[in-house]
């Protein structure tokens, strides 16, 4: 299979590790790696390069490797794309941003310094939702982008997806009977997003989710949550995505997307 | 008034993580982790007998996620509440601003309280607690020891006699045995701050 990508204008953390996710699928229906052409265009390899996206591919497509730039100094990137399978990448997800996270969350978006803490905390519970759920690997990746037309404000774009057995998956021996007929994508979704309901009996556990939302709502954000043909959402007044999408092309696994936007002066 | 009825342990949270996790920071993420370092706690527990305190301080730790702050926290405080072999209590410090939701919602969830060192020299009943409990608390604390002749005085009203044994079933002052006093937790331990 190839994935044609020379004609790739921009893509941001959401595309990068869904590629990523759709060379894994794909990889797994054939023998041997897919194929990817990468961007023509060498502004856009470059920022694929600063992203870790062509390290990050390596396992997952045959590539010809780019040209090596220059580097231009410090790295601008908020969180290169990482994989995460095990606890210790967890701990290594946290350790990487705690140098740059707390710069670009207060330059970027206004928000005080001992925000890096709750958005580091953000950060691992979202990653440790593949490690305990998904029973695969999957990526994360986030970036401070200026969506001056969109918003007119900066915003921070966390992605995370994995390759696993997402959310119907997880909660299914545990919770579908209590939902009957009606148990699909959307009762898992529903029943871990909007309930705190996990595949665990411990009672500390399935807050994770509920206290991501918690956060994400005091600094004005979204978080939408896609799994198999369902998507569900909380969404501030800036966003018009709708909070619960069903019948949507099947996802594997999951992919949690959240936008954190830059506070707006008093 | 001398009397120091427990000999309380510190136990600092930030070297024990180092201990069990490779990190270039004192970073308590992932419940696995939040697990072996309650584990180490409970190790170091088993040899202070069958009556301890423990200041448990998270001074040195960066950034504690809920998943830790559940096991660390309230798994470890729940474990010795349903001990009856054993009485253990407890004072966390370092309980800065930036950890201090996640604590605060792992002990709600389980219907926990616990006295937090939150800035230095500063403690607070945090948790799930009644308005009773709060201020019978608050007085202990204001006191520091209360003598067993003062206690009457102390909580006049039923509903405060019963916030006080409420208070020392939960772990959250100690009352003596032996002498029937009743010691506000935070003096307990102030020679280790």
């Amino acid at each position: 299979m190839l994935f044609d990508a020379r004609h790739l204008r921009w893509a941001d953390p959401n595309g990068m590790v869904a590629l990523l996710v759709a060379g894994t699928v794909a990889g797994r229906a054939q023998e041997g790696l897919p194929r990817l052409q990468l961007p023509d265009s060498a502004d856009v390899s470059g920022y694929l390069s600063r992203m870790g996206f062509h390290e990050a591919a390596r396992e997952v497509f045959e590539f010809d490797a780019p040209q090596r730039r220059a580097s231009g100094g410090l790295s601008d990137v908020l969180l290169e794309i990482t994989s995460v399978a095990a606890n210790a990448d967890v701990h290594a997800v946290i350790d990487r941003v705690q140098d740059q996270a707390g710069a670009i969350l207060a330059s970027k978006l206004g928000y005080p310094a001992t925000a890096v803490v709750q958005f580091s905390v953000i950060l691992s519970e979202v990653c440790q939702n593949i490690v305990e759920h998904a029973e695969a690997p999957g990526w994360v990746a986030a970036q401070a982008y200026n969506w001056a037309r969109r918003l007119g404000r900066f915003v921070v774009v966390i992605s995370v997806m994995d390759v696993g057995r997402g959310f119907r998956g997880s909660l299914m021996d545990e919770h579908s009977a209590r939902y009957g007929d009606r148990w699909g994508d959307t009762t898992a979704l529903e029943a871990a997003f909007l309930h705190g309901l996990t595949r665990f009996p411990d009672s500390g556990r399935g807050q994770g989710i509920q206290q991501i939302r918690r956060q994400v709502r005091r600094w004005d954000g979204a978080i939408t949550i896609r799994s198999g043909t369902a998507r569900i959402g909380q969404v501030p007044e800036w966003d018009d995505t709708p909070p619960l999408v069903d019948g949507l092309a099947p996802l594997p696994g999951a992919q949690i997307s959240i936008i954190l936007p830059a506070r707006v002066p008093e | 008034m001398s009397e120091r009825p427990i000999d309380p342990i510190s136990i600092d949270v930030g070297e024990v993580l180092q201990r069990n996790v490779t990190s270039l920071y004192a970073t308590l993420v992932t419940r696995p982790t939040g697990r072996a370092v309650r584990m180490a706690i409970e190790t170091q527990l088993r040899g202070a007998g069958t009556l301890s305190l423990s200041l448990i301080d998270f001074s040195e730790v960066v950034i504690i996620d809920f998943s830790c702050a559940d096991e660390v926290v309230a798994k470890l405080l729940q474990q010795f509440l349903d001990d009856e072999a054993r009485d253990a209590f407890f004072v966390f410090r370092g309980v800065h601003e930036p950890h201090r939701d996640q604590i605060e919602v792992v002990l709600a969830r389980q219907g926990l309280a616990a006295v937090v060192e939150s800035r230095p020299g500063d403690f607070e009943l945090v948790g799930v607690r009644t308005e009773a409990e709060a201020r019978v608390w608050g007085r202990v604390e204001e006191c520091g020891t209360v003598e067993p002749e003062d206690v009457a005085h102390l909580a006049k009203e039923d509903e405060d006699r019963e916030a006080l044994n409420s208070l020392s079933l939960r772990g959250l002052v100690f009352r003596s045995p032996k002498s029937g006093r009743v010691h506000a937790l935070s003096r307990l331990v102030s020679h280790l701050l």
